[in-house]
């Protein structure tokens, strides 16, 4: 389906449109088109076409308590960011208090989500590009052993959410409060050996990773990330940015927005006050947050030829295998750590209210707030995912790229544009269908 | 020589989550030998190759929620020799087919700014809706070994071992001790297709079918047993009203039940 209108002479001056009608290796229904005038560059669209589900007019009606089953079916790949920020918000929303050991097992299943993702992004769907294989099956073949050694990493982060989540893809033991019973201890200590080969072969993986011939381009990006001054923010934080933003996660909506734009099925993520396009996920949080990374992975970024602050989102490949390992390193040691715990899951009173709840997706954060009536019910529902915030940066750098790469031929020229949509592992599924209601009538 | 000529699969998108398609790559033990037995024709999730149709085996994720989706699915099904669906959007709609039971204008303008931008159906339906369909593997999500089984099954030309049977029977099968009968909790096991490996039981939750209706379910008898231990109408009729909402054991279950949503 994909396709080039080639218009009169590349090379020449005329018009020239590239065009990819069905976005491959990203989750979900995506489409770009770029106009090109001579030397300049007319127009970007990233066009999401995932057809809408309109789950937060859905919730509405429904008990607080089908809040994260329901909300975690927008994503098959990140059910974690849905399953705790829908969780987050209602125990704020209710005044639970979540003892600290279902957090740090909460933390757990995150890693798991995160080592899942973040290797099926960075093997299987981003590594073809760098490699100029069609697919990851492609490269199986031209280089048996790393798939192989890929897929293994990958099953562990679905091994973690097994065991603690009781499945991989909608884990069934989470619920408001924590969960329905506490992970069986010898099957979480049990993961401990294999989790610490997973964490060699992430780094062999990321070496790998690191001799990729990678595309030259950097900007001066706007980042947004959780911080927590303990720990690399994943499940817990305030909002930082590289601006000097510094706010509570219930702040969110004081600063950012979102527009709907005739091209999309997503709403699009812009600051409020400038309306400019910020970017979430991996670089973002590596330059927040890199002082909060374990020795491992801050010399693991440190050989893969890293500084402090990567304005490369070529590099996110990179970016992401330096969080993969840091997650199976933290799986490690909340694994060696884990002490069954009773109850499984704080004591909730119903009453009305709000909440928020903000966790990092592997895509970047994921922030949800619902009000409740005093018998529980969802009255409103809001959820900002991480792809509709970063697809106005998707396109700014689309365009970019484009500038930069115009002497390439169509085929070649289109292709970059993949992977720089690809940077950004754009979950589709969850971009489309969110809006804060207070802002679209604006 | 002559390679013996390798059956095409393709999967394909509708309305979905990305989960089941993902169950696919999730098979990290399988996969290569899955890409060796058969040609990856057409998996936009997983490559950018494609090959032209007719396919062997279609797989078909995702539910039919816009009038564009309800003329692809027809291309899709004159392109491929076996049609499977996989999950409950698939299957059943999907969880996006609450909307099937609410006001469809006041639901877009609830979510987007700009209704006229969005081209979507006021309903979201099951594949077999639109197109006949040869299998349906049934869950929210599947279950990744009945997936490998199906394929198994379609390749050799036999009868996949899938049972319609429900849930209850895994448990005992399992020993998996009764949450509603030994602890009072209100559970959709009874009438559930079985599959997804116990799951919720296992961790002293009741079942919420994810894998939808098992073969000839007695949906009111179990009603019945869920009022008798404490829930109301609203909260009954909720419990059906889920992932597979709009299949027709629940729907019409939901339907008879008297209560506002």
């Amino acid at each position: 389906m994909n396709m080039i209108e080639k218009s009169p002479a590349s090379g020449g001056s005329g018009p020239r449109t590239i065009k990819v009608d069905a976005l491959a290796r990203v989750e979900g229904e995506g489409a770009l088109s770029v106009k090109i005038k001579g030397d300049v560059v007319t127009d970007i669209k990233f066009r999401i076409f995932e057809p809408p589900r309109f789950f937060e007019a859905l919730l509405v009606g429904r008990p607080y308590a089908d809040a994260p089953d329901i909300t975690s079916r927008i994503c098959g790949i990140c059910p974690i960011a849905y399953l705790m920020g829908a969780s987050l918000a209602m125990e704020e929303a209710l005044g639970a208090t979540v003892a600290d050991d279902i957090r740090r097992t909460r933390r757990l299943l995150y890693c798991g989500e995160w080592i899942q993702s973040h290797v099926l992004h960075t093997s299987m769907l981003h590594a073809p590009d760098f490699l100029g294989f069609q697919d990851s099956i492609q490269w199986s073949k031209a280089q048996p052993g790393v798939v192989e050694k890929a897929l293994s990493v990958k099953k562990m982060g679905n091994h973690i959410m097994e065991v603690v989540g009781g499945r991989a893809v909608h884990p069934v033991n989470t619920r408001v409060g924590g969960f329905y019973k506490a992970p069986d201890k010898a099957r979480v200590r049990g993961m401990v050996d294999d989790l610490k080969r997973a964490l060699d072969d992430s780094l062999i993986l990321l070496k790998l990773f690191a001799g990729f011939d990678i595309p030259d381009f950097e900007d001066d990006y706007t980042f947004v990330a959780l911080h927590h001054d303990e720990e690399y923010a994943i499940d817990r934080g305030r909002l930082l940015s590289n601006r000097g933003m510094d706010i509570p996660v219930s702040a969110f909506g004081e600063h950012f927005t979102e527009v709907h734009v005739a091209h999309s099925n997503a709403l699009h993520g812009v600051q409020r006050h400038r309306r400019e396009p910020y970017l979430v996920g991996p670089l973002a949080r590596y330059a927040l947050n890199y002082d909060q990374l374990s020795p491992l992975a801050k010399q693991a970024a440190t050989d893969a030829g890293l500084g402090r602050v990567v304005l490369n989102p070529f590099k996110s490949i990179l970016v992401r295998g330096v969080e993969t390992a840091y997650a199976l390193e933290e799986a490690i040691r909340l694994a060696q750590e884990y002490e069954p715990f009773e109850p499984p899951s704080a004591p909730l009173a119903v009453r009305a209210g709000t909440g928020h709840g903000c966790t990092e997706a592997p895509r970047g954060i994921c922030h949800h707030t619902y009000s409740l009536d005093d018998e529980g019910r969802i009255t409103a529902a809001s959820i900002v995912p991480p792809t509709s915030q970063n697809q106005p940066r998707i396109e700014a750098d689309l365009k970019g790229v484009v500038q930069k790469n115009l002497h390439l031929p169509d085929e070649e020229l289109k292709w970059r544009c993949e992977q720089a949509i690809r940077n950004y592992d754009p979950c589709i599924s969850c971009a489309t269908h969110f809006l804060d209601l207070t802002v679209e009538r604006g | 020589m002559t390679a013996a000529k390798k059956p095409k699969l393709a999967v394909w998108k509708f309305s979905s989550c990305d989960g089941c398609q993902l169950s696919l790559l999730d098979c990290e033990d399988e996969l290569l030998t899955v890409a060796d037995t058969v040609e990856i024709a057409y998996f936009l999730e997983a490559t950018r190759a494609e090959v032209k149709g007719p396919y062997d085996v279609s797989l078909v994720e995702g539910s039919i929620g816009t009038p564009h989706d309800a003329e692809r699915i027809k291309q899709v099904r004159r392109q491929s020799k076996v049609l499977i669906t996989i999950g409950a959007c698939a299957t059943a709609g999907g969880i996006q087919a609450l909307r099937n039971f609410r006001e469809y204008d006041g639901l877009v303008r609830a979510v987007y700014a700009r209704p006229e931008y969005i081209k979507s159906l006021a309903t979201s339906t099951a594949i077999a809706d639109h197109v006949s369909v040869d299998f349906e593997l049934r869950g929210c999500p599947i279950n990744k070994y009945q997936l490998l089984e199906l394929l198994n099954a379609f390749l050799n030309g036999r009868k996949p071992l899938i049972p319609p049977h429900s849930q209850c029977l895994d448990c005992k099968q399992a020993g998996t001790v009764c949450v509603m009968v030994a602890k009072g909790t209100p559970c959709l096991g009874p009438v559930t297709q079985a599959g997804c490996g116990n799951l919720c039981p296992s961790v002293n939750r009741g079942c919420y079918g994810c894998f939808g209706p098992k073969e000839t379910p007695n949906a009111a008898a179990l009603a019945k047993q869920m009022a008798a231990l404490g829930w109301d109408d609203r909260q009954i009729k909720q419990a059906f009203r889920s992932f597979n909402a709009n299949a027709p054991a629940f729907r019409n279950l939901a339907d008879g039940v008297k209560a506002g949503e």
